[in-house]
C-alpha cells in the first residue's frame, strides 16, 4: 500500500450525511480515525443505515409462546414421570396435564407460524442434523404425541400402564424439547442470539424448569409439591445466572438485551423470577404462597422468552451489531478473510 | 447420492471433509452428485465498471416474473427511498439483483497526491487523474478542495460454498444444484422462514402474501438450457460476468492486479477466498471500498460452523433438567 489517499478507504465518506429516521443519528462514512469522532456512539460504516441481515420473519407472540410452552411442557414431563415412579399421583397428574396441554398448544403455534401451514408435514420428509428446526421436528413430534396421549388417558382414566409408558416417552424427549429451541435461535446470523449460543440452552433450560416447577407447584397440593418447589427454585437460579452472562459477556451484541422493549421485558422477567423464587422458599409450603410464586415464576419465564426474542430482532435490524463485531474480529487478526486485497 | 450427508459433523463437530466450514473444492460432489457433474458456475461482479443502469434488475424481474415492490419489500407499492439513486433498497423476495448506489466525497490537498510521480512509468490513476476529473462523475471535483465519486454495485445471492440457508432448511426445499448453486424448490417450501435470518448477507426473504421464500436461482432454468443468466446477458458493461467459477476467479485476480497496477485505490475482491467464513462465494465481487459501504458484512461466517458447540450445550442443558428434576424428586420427603 502506498501512502496518503491511496490507503484503503482513502478518506472517502458518504456525501449526503444521511441522518437516520430520526431515532438516533448514525454516522455514514465515518471511520475510527475520521475528523469528527462521535463521543457516545460507536463509529461504523453502513449502507444508509439499512439492515445487513434480514430480521426473522417469525411472528410474535407465536414463537415466544412456543418457546415458553415447549419449555414448561418439557420440564413438566420429566417431573411428572419421576413423580409417577416415586408415588406422587397428584403431582404426576398435574405435570402430565401441563406437558400435554403445553405440547399440543406449542404444535399449534409452530404450525400457525409457517408461511404455508398446510405444508407442515413437509418437515417430516427429511431428517437433517444441520437444521435445528428439522431436529426439533423429530423432538416435538414424539414428545407432543406421547405427552398429549398421556394427558388424554390421564383425563379419561383409561389404560394406567400405557399412561406410565407414555409419560416415560415424553420425559425422554422433555429435556431436549426445552433446550433445542435455544439452538433454533442461536443457529442464525442474528448477532445477539448467535453470540450467546453457549449460554442460551442453559437460559432456556433454567427458564423451562422455573416455569414447569412453578406451574405444577401452583396446581398441586403443597404436601406433594416438594419436587416442584425445588426444581422451580433451582431453575430460576440457573435462568438468572445464565441470563446474566448473556447480558454481559458479549460486548456490543449484549447491548440489545438492555435496551428498548427487550430491556424492559428482561428487567421485568428478572424481577418476576427472583421474586417468585424467593417467595417459593418463604411461602411455598402454604397454598396462597405456592399459587402466587408459581404464577410469578411462569410469568418470569414467559417474559424471558419474549425479551430474548425481542433482543435478537433488534440486533438483526441494526447494522451496527453486524459491522462492529466483524470489524473488531478483522482488526484483531481473527477475521476469516472475506476480502482479498 | 448419499443420504443424511451432514449427520455426523453437525452433532460431533468432527469435520475432516469440511462439510460445515472451510474450503470445499467439490461442492457438488459433497452434496452427493456423481463425479461427472458440470463445473461449478457463478458470477464475478466487477463494480469498477458498473454504471448503475439497473439493466440487471430489470432483466431479472422480467425473466423470473418477479412482482413489483418498494425498498422495504412491500408488494405493489412504488416507494422512493429518498437516500440516493437506489430505490430498490435491498435484495429480497422480489429483488434478486440490487444495484447499490453510494455518493461519496472527500477533502483533498491540492495538488492531488494520487497522480503518478513525474517520470514514473506506471500509468496514471484512472479514477483520480486531474485530466479526467473535469468530466468523469466518478472522480469529479466540486468546489475548491472536495472530490465526489459514485460507487455502484450490483448485489446478488452469493451462492455460498457453505450456505446457511441451505444448512438450516428443514424441508429440503433449498438444495444444491448440479452447477453448485443454491435454489429453492417452490413446491416444497412451507414458509418456516428459518433460512431468512440464517443468511449472513440478508439475501433470502419471504413474500408475506405468499408465505414462501424466494431468492436468486442463478437462472437455473436458463442454465439447464445452456443459456447465461438474464442479468449477465443484459449487463452492458460486462460488470456482471457469468462463467465457470475457477475461470472467473482467475479473471478477477487478473483484473485486480491490473487495477492495482493502474493505481486505482481501494480495489479488492470480496468473497473470492475459499478460506473465508462461508468457504468462498459462488458469486463474488470486485469492490472499491470496504464491504459495509455497499451493505455487505465485512466478515460473514456461516452460522452452522458453531452448530456442534450449540448441540453440545443443548444436550448438557437437557441433561441438567433431568438431573435437577431427579435430585428434586429424590431430595423431597414424601408426606403420606
Amino acid at each position: 500500500m502506498t501512502e496518503g489517499i491511496t490507503q484503503p478507504g482513502g478518506g472517502w465518506r458518504r456525501a449526503d450525511r444521511w441522518a437516520g429516521n430520526g431515532k438516533r443519528r448514525r454516522r455514514g462514512g465515518g471511520r475510527r480515525n475520521a475528523e469528527m469522532p462521535m463521543v457516545d456512539d460507536v463509529e461504523f460504516t453502513s449502507y444508509y443505515g439499512r439492515p445487513i441481515i434480514k430480521p426473522p420473519v417469525w411472528k410474535t407472540p407465536d414463537v415466544p409462546l412456543y418457546l415458553f410452552l415447549g419449555g414448561a411442557a418439557g420440564s413438566s414431563a420429566v417431573l411428572g414421570a419421576l413423580a409417577d415412579v416415586t408415588g406422587r399421583p397428584h403431582l404426576s397428574r398435574v405435570a402430565r396435564f401441563i406437558a400435554g396441554g403445553g405440547s399440543m398448544a406449542s404444535v399449534g403455534f409452530l404450525v400457525h407460524d409457517l408461511g404455508r401451514p398446510e405444508r407442515f408435514l413437509h418437515m417430516l420428509r427429511i431428517f437433517k442434523p444441520t437444521s435445528p428446526l428439522s431436529v426439533g421436528t423429530y423432538i416435538l413430534s414424539p414428545f407432543s404425541a406421547a405427552a398429549g396421549a398421556t394427558a388424554a388417558v390421564e383425563l379419561l382414566g383409561w389404560f394406567p400402564r400405557l399412561k406410565r409408558f407414555g409419560g416415560a416417552v415424553s420425559a425422554l424427549f422433555g429435556g431436549p424439547m426445552a433446550t433445542y429451541t435455544a439452538v433454533l435461535l442461536s443457529n442464525t446470523a442474528v448477532p445477539s442470539w448467535h453470540a450467546a449460543h453457549e449460554q442460551l440452552p442453559f437460559v432456556f433450560g433454567g427458564s423451562a424448569m422455573a416455569a414447569g416447577g412453578g406451574l405444577t407447584m401452583a396446581l398441586t397440593p403443597v404436601e406433594e409439591a416438594g419436587p416442584s418447589r425445588k426444581m422451580a427454585v433451582a431453575g430460576a437460579a440457573i435462568e438468572l445466572a445464565a441470563m446474566h452472562r448473556v447480558e454481559h459477556d458479549h460486548g456490543i451484541v449484549s447491548e440489545p438485551y438492555h435496551e428498548g422493549r427487550a430491556g424492559r421485558l428482561l428487567r421485568a422477567a428478572k424481577a418476576c423470577t427472583a421474586a417468585g423464587a424467593a417467595l417459593t422458599v418463604v411461602a411455598g409450603r402454604r397454598r396462597p404462597g405456592a399459587v402466587l410464586s408459581g404464577v410469578l415464576l411462569a410469568a418470569g419465564s414467559l417474559l424471558t422468552r419474549f425479551g430474548v426474542f425481542d433482543a435478537g430482532m433488534a440486533s438483526a435490524k441494526d447494522p451496527k451489531y453486524i459491522v462492529v463485531p466483524q470489524r473488531e474480529r478483522i482488526e484483531a487478526g481473527k477475521g476469516s478473510g472475506a476480502v482479498t486485497r | 447420492m448419499t443420504s443424511i450427508s451432514s449427520a455426523s459433523p453437525a452433532f460431533t463437530g468432527r469435520d475432516p471433509e469440511n462439510r460445515l466450514f472451510g474450503p470445499l473444492p467439490d461442492v457438488q460432489g459433497e452434496a452427493g452428485y456423481d463425479a461427472d457433474h458440470p463445473a461449478r458456475v457463478g458470477f464475478f461482479t466487477d463494480t469498477s465498471v458498473c454504471i448503475g443502469c439497473k439493466a440487471c434488475e430489470v432483466a431479472c424481474k422480467e425473466w423470473n416474473l418477479l412482482p413489483m415492490d418498494d425498498a422495504h419489500g412491500t408488494r405493489d407499492v412504488i416507494g422512493l427511498t429518498g437516500m440516493s439513486y437506489d430505490n430498490t433498497g435491498q435484495l429480497g423476495a422480489n429483488s434478486w439483483r440490487h444495484v447499490a448506489f453510494i455518493e461519496q466525497s472527500r477533502t483533498v490537498d491540492l495538488p492531488m497526491p494520487a497522480v503518478g510521480l513525474p517520470g514514473a512509468d506506471r500509468p496514471a490513476n484512472v479514477l483520480n487523474t486531474e485530466a479526467l476529473t473535469e468530466f468523469d462523475p466518478q472522480a469529479a471535483t466540486s468546489g475548491a478542495d472536495k472530490q465526489i465519486r459514485w460507487l455502484m454495485s450490483s448485489d446478488v445471492c452469493k451462492h455460498c460454498t457453505h450456505a446457511g440457508c441451505l444448512d438450516v432448511c428443514p424441508t429440503g426445499a433449498l438444495f444444491r444444484t448440479e452447477f453448485g448453486t443454491v435454489v429453492v424448490q417452490q413446491d416444497i417450501c412451507n414458509g418456516c422462514g428459518y433460512c431468512v435470518p440464517s443468511c449472513p448477507y440478508g439475501v433470502i426473504d419471504q413474500r408475506k402474501d405468499d408465505g414462501r421464500v424466494f431468492k436468486c436461482t442463478l437462472c437455473y432454468d436458463r442454465l439447464t438450457d445452456g443459456l447465461q443468466p438474464a442479468c449477465a446477458t443484459a449487463c452492458p458493461t460486462q460488470s456482471i460476468q457469468f462463467g465457470n467459477l475457477d475461470e472467473l476467479q482467475a479473471r478477477a485476480d487478473a483484473r485486480l492486479a491490473t487495477l492495482q497496477a493502474q493505481g486505482v485505490e481501494g480495489a479488492r475482491l470480496y468473497g473470492r477466498d475459499e478460506n473465508d467464513g462461508v468457504g468462498g462465494n459462488g458469486a463474488f465481487f470486485l469492490l472499491l471500498d470496504e464491504p459495509e459501504v455497499y451493505g455487505l458484512p465485512p466478515d460473514p461466517v456461516v452460522t452452522t460452523r458453531d452448530l456442534p458447540a450449540m448441540w453440545r450445550a443443548a444436550a448438557k442443558g437437557a441433561a441438567m433438567i433431568v438431573g435437577v428434576a431427579l435430585s428434586a424428586v429424590l431430595g423431597s420427603r414424601r408426606k403420606r
